[in-house]
């Protein structure tokens, strides 16, 4: 079978297995599992966000934790609002609708990743790197030091943020809005990819110099995508804080940025499926191995060094092999 | 008399004591092909990655169709009509030859934000990708990713996202690197026809193809034009000579 | 705020800031000759810090175990290179994020595995503790006097090595030029081996010496971590001398803004909560400074390389 079809059943596989492992969970009566399910969804599709810029434009953010942090923050400060009826700044009043959540937190974020993107992007490789990781560490801090919301002991959202027509209550339908937003990202990753902007992304990732000497600025092609990037990650951080009811400053943290791209490597990075295979990995062996011992990360530290030692192409590079731009 | 399609007017270039590029003056005027040779180190890449852009002039002005590009990226200047190619290959290594080439022509006509239509089936940019490619001989080779192509292909396909950028002035850096006896002569046969669609700027090592395509060539050493003319004259001028072609010789 | 207390935080800024340096030169020595992103150098702190309170606990001396705790450190940098290090050179930048990511979640389970969860007491040397009197009534930790002369001993150590020995010479020539110190006939292997457990050992030995001011835990290095990176960021890549002046400016305007704003939020605001939103801004200022930086001079203060 040719490396392009295996890809696309591989692909199948895991679309079509990551909805069937909740409906079975459900229909044997495990509601943990359809809570699983969940988590691999809102985290593949954060490492989608994540795989915007990392794995077409090739730019390391080591602080894609930001944004799902401040996606999070997003929802437990305008459920807080809404619960307690005290408006939030300038008179604006909270709301515990998803629909006006998912916006602000899509657009909050991308506007944080536009500055933090024109900061960075005025380097490259290492300095990407290092300064990427501090902004989200300057938040984090900034999250942990401000006592308005919690602070370090974070926010509780007392109940669940409402979409119309659908009991967000139940684990279940948590996790079709998780699915469905995560196969909306799909598709969009897809097209992005084979669009004109996908072929300059890719193309400055290999040689930005030759992109310039055609005439496309690398930079405003890269600050795109790293603004696109952060708003679906934003997005992602959001629908986590709901499953959880939940949200802290460890949204920010740097393992989370570090766990997010571990997902994109692990499955494949800048593969269509790639966060999807990662994180169903990574909710996996953290299950798996979580469970049989409280040093799980230890394992989890040699397996990963054991990919990017020697398996770099992740689980769909395993199967699939190499990616081609005909 | 013409417009010069560029003119760099006093441009010069230091890298601390190194004075890279000084004083150059040198004009490119339609329908010409114009060589720039001189012995290594003389400072041909510095000066051509002061044309494309790469480098900023300390002083002086490069103007390409009437407009001053002095303080422009490369990209910019890429838009404006110069179209390069590169001394030593530089491609996107896992795209095809044909979607290199497709880049150019997507670049040439803008758009590069459209997040929607794949490109495979953009047929403004797949058409005239194996029309270009054709014309350089690579039509059998365009769905073999650049980094697999032989040297002698990359070459060419150097040259074909060059042609697709349809620029105002091509500057070829040593097109002829590496190409063997057989395919420079082919590559001078195309690039004597090139010059019909816009003039080259050309900076080459091989003599004989220098001497076969130039109808004026400029002599750099240490950072400066030496001399400007005509082969003949080039060939006649005792500076040139003991700057340059004597140590060729000699050596 | 009386003078006294200013002085005391402006010392505790320079202590902090050297014991950044110690950080920070480890670092960016190893990115400017190896060209290499090191995450999991906080957790070469960490051990540093972890032999030394174990071995001081055993022996009941602060000095036999500031020794271990270095030499730990040294060792487990060299380990490191030769088993996992060296093949990352070659890598990309992510190759080597997520390789020393992982080594990051090794040491750190390893060590709570191996001393469990619990944080360590490592106490001060006797011959170090209590005050010294400075002048005008204003006494400060002898301790962290000592850190300080620690800092400024070390920093001139470095850069005599650098500038006087042997090894320096190659260290710098590896720094602008990999394949002519290989043609000189230098071993490479061993230079880079040498070279990043010097920089274990600094990151060791800061560890051990912050060990008995703050409490001795796994994850202790990563805060720590993070502030060296900006201190690069802003004093420039691959640069020793940046690295101290940016240790410096991080670790002053760190800690005289916590102490500061808070006051001055204080004094701006009536709400009960100014001196909180204070506490949180000032958290962030030596971010804003990185920014600031960056917006300025993108290649930092004293950029190593053109």
């Amino acid at each position: 079978m040719d490396e392009t079809r295996k890809e696309f059943w591989l692909n199948a596989v895991l679309l079509i297995g990551l909805f069937a492992t909740p409906v079975i969970a459900l229909m044997i009566d495990e509601p943990f599992y359809v809570t699983l399910s969940t988590r691999v969804a809102i985290f593949a599709l954060a490492a989608v966000g994540l795989n915007i810029a990392l794995g077409l434009g090739g730019m390391v953010s080591f602080g894609h934790a930001l944004y799902f942090g401040l996606g999070g923050y997003v929802a437990g400060i305008m459920a807080h609002h809404a619960f307690s009826g005290v408006p939030m700044v300038f008179g604006l009043s909270g709301s515990d609708q998803m629909l006006v959540i998912w916006p602000v937190a899509m657009l909050l974020s991308g506007l944080i990743a536009a500055i933090v993107g024109a900061l960075s992007l005025r380097t490259s490789g290492i300095f990407f790197i290092m300064i990427t990781l501090a902004f989200a560490q300057m938040a984090y801090y900034f999250a942990i030091g401000w006592p308005t919301y919690g602070g370090e002991d974070g926010l509780s959202i007392f109940v669940r943020n409402q979409f119309p027509g659908l009991n967000t209550m139940q684990t279940w339908n948590m996790f079709l809005l998780a699915y469905g937003a995560l196969v909306i990202a799909l598709v969009l990753f897809a097209m992005l990819r084979n669009a004109r902007f996908g072929a300059a992304l890719m193309a400055i990732r290999q040689n930005p110099e030759r992109v310039a000497a055609v005439g496309i600025s690398p930079f405003g092609i890269k600050l795109a995508a790293f603004v696109i990037s952060g708003m679906i990650t934003g997005l992602s951080g959001a629908m986590m804080a709901d499953l959880n009811r939940f949200v802290s400053p460890s949204m920010m943290s740097w393992h989370t940025s570090g766990q997010l791209i571990v997902i994109c490597i692990l499955g494949g990075v800048g593969r269509l499926f790639g966060p999807v295979a990662g994180a169903a990995v990574f909710v996996g062996f953290e299950v798996v191995f979580g469970g049989l011992t409280q040093h799980w990360q230890f394992w989890l530290g040699l397996v990963l060094l054991g990919v990017v030692l020697f398996a770099r192409g992740g689980v769909i590079g395993i199967i699939a092999g190499r990616e081609r731009h005909g | 008399m013409a417009e010069p399609v560029l003119d760099l007017a006093g441009v010069s270039k230091s890298f601390g004591a190194l004075k890279a590029t000084q004083d150059v003056s040198l004009t490119l005027m339609p329908g010409e092909i114009h060589a720039l040779i001189g012995p290594n180190g003389a400072g041909k890449s510095t000066l051509m990655a002061l044309v494309s852009g790469k480098l900023a002039p300390d002083s002086g002005r490069i103007v390409v169709q009437g407009q001053d590009v002095s303080g422009l990226s490369v990209a910019q200047r890429a838009r404006l009509g110069l179209g390069r190619s590169f001394q030593v290959s530089s491609l996107i290594p896992e795209y095809s030859a044909r979607r290199n080439v497709m880049l150019a022509l997507q670049a040439r006509q803008g758009h590069s934000y459209r997040m929607l239509w794949p490109v495979r089936r953009d047929r403004s940019l797949t058409e005239p990708a194996e029309e270009i490619l054709a014309r350089v001989g690579l039509e059998g080779r365009a769905s073999v990713p650049s980094e697999t192509l032989s040297h002698g292909e990359r070459r060419l396909l150097e040259i074909a996202v060059a042609l697709a950028l349809e620029p105002a002035a091509f500057l070829l850096d040593e097109p002829m690197a590496g190409m063997g006896a057989e395919g420079a002569r082919t590559l001078t046969a195309f690039l004597d026809t090139l010059r019909a669609e816009a003039p080259i700027l050309l900076v080459e090592h091989d003599m004989d193809a220098v001497f076969a395509l130039a109808d004026r060539v400029s002599v750099l050493a240490n950072g400066r034009v030496i001399a400007t003319g005509s082969v003949a004259e080039i060939r006649a001028d005792p500076a040139v000579r003991e700057a340059y072609l004597g140590e060729e010789e000699g050596a | 705020m009386s003078l006294a207390l200013f002085i005391e935080q402006l010392l505790n800024g320079v202590q902090f800031g050297l014991m950044l340096f110690l950080m920070a030169a480890g670092l960016t020595l190893v990115f400017g000759v190896m060209g290499l992103i090191n995450l999991a150098h906080g957790s070469l702190y960490m051990i540093g810090a972890f032999i030394c309170a174990g071995v001081a606990a055993a022996t009941g001396n602060f000095w036999i175990g500031l020794a271990a705790g270095v030499a730990a450190a040294a060792a487990a940098g060299a380990i490191i290179e030769v088993t996992v290090i060296r093949r990352l050179y070659a890598r990309d930048h992510l190759d080597q994020v997520l390789a020393t990511f992982a080594l990051i979640l090794i040491l750190s389970e390893g060590t709570s595995m191996l001393f469990g969860p619990f944080p360590l007491y490592l106490s001060r040397p006797d011959s170090l503790a209590g005050t010294v009197h400075l002048g005008f009534g204003f006494n400060y930790s002898l301790y962290r006097l000592a850190l300080i002369g620690f800092g400024v001993a070390v920093a001139i150590g470095l850069w005599m090595l650098i500038t006087r020995t042997q090894l320096g010479v190659r260290i710098r020539a590896g720094e602008s030029d990999r394949e002519m110190i290989a043609a000189l006939g230098v071993n490479i292997k061993a230079l880079y081996t040498v070279v990043f457990a010097l920089g274990a050992a600094l990151a060791g030995l800061a560890g051990a010496l912050v060990g008995s001011i703050q409490s001795v835990q796994v994850g202790m290095g990563e805060p720590v971590l993070i502030l060296a990176f900006v201190v690069i960021v802003i004093g420039g890549i691959g640069s020793i001398k940046g690295a101290l002046v940016g240790a410096l400016l991080v670790g002053v305007i760190d800690t005289m803004g916590r102490f500061l704003l808070p006051r001055l939020f204080d004094l701006l605001f009536e709400a009960g909560r100014a001196t909180d939103i204070g506490a949180a801004i000032a958290s962030m200022l030596i971010y804003m400074l990185m920014a600031a930086v960056l917006l300025l001079r993108p290649k930092g203060l004293f950029p190593a390389h053109g």
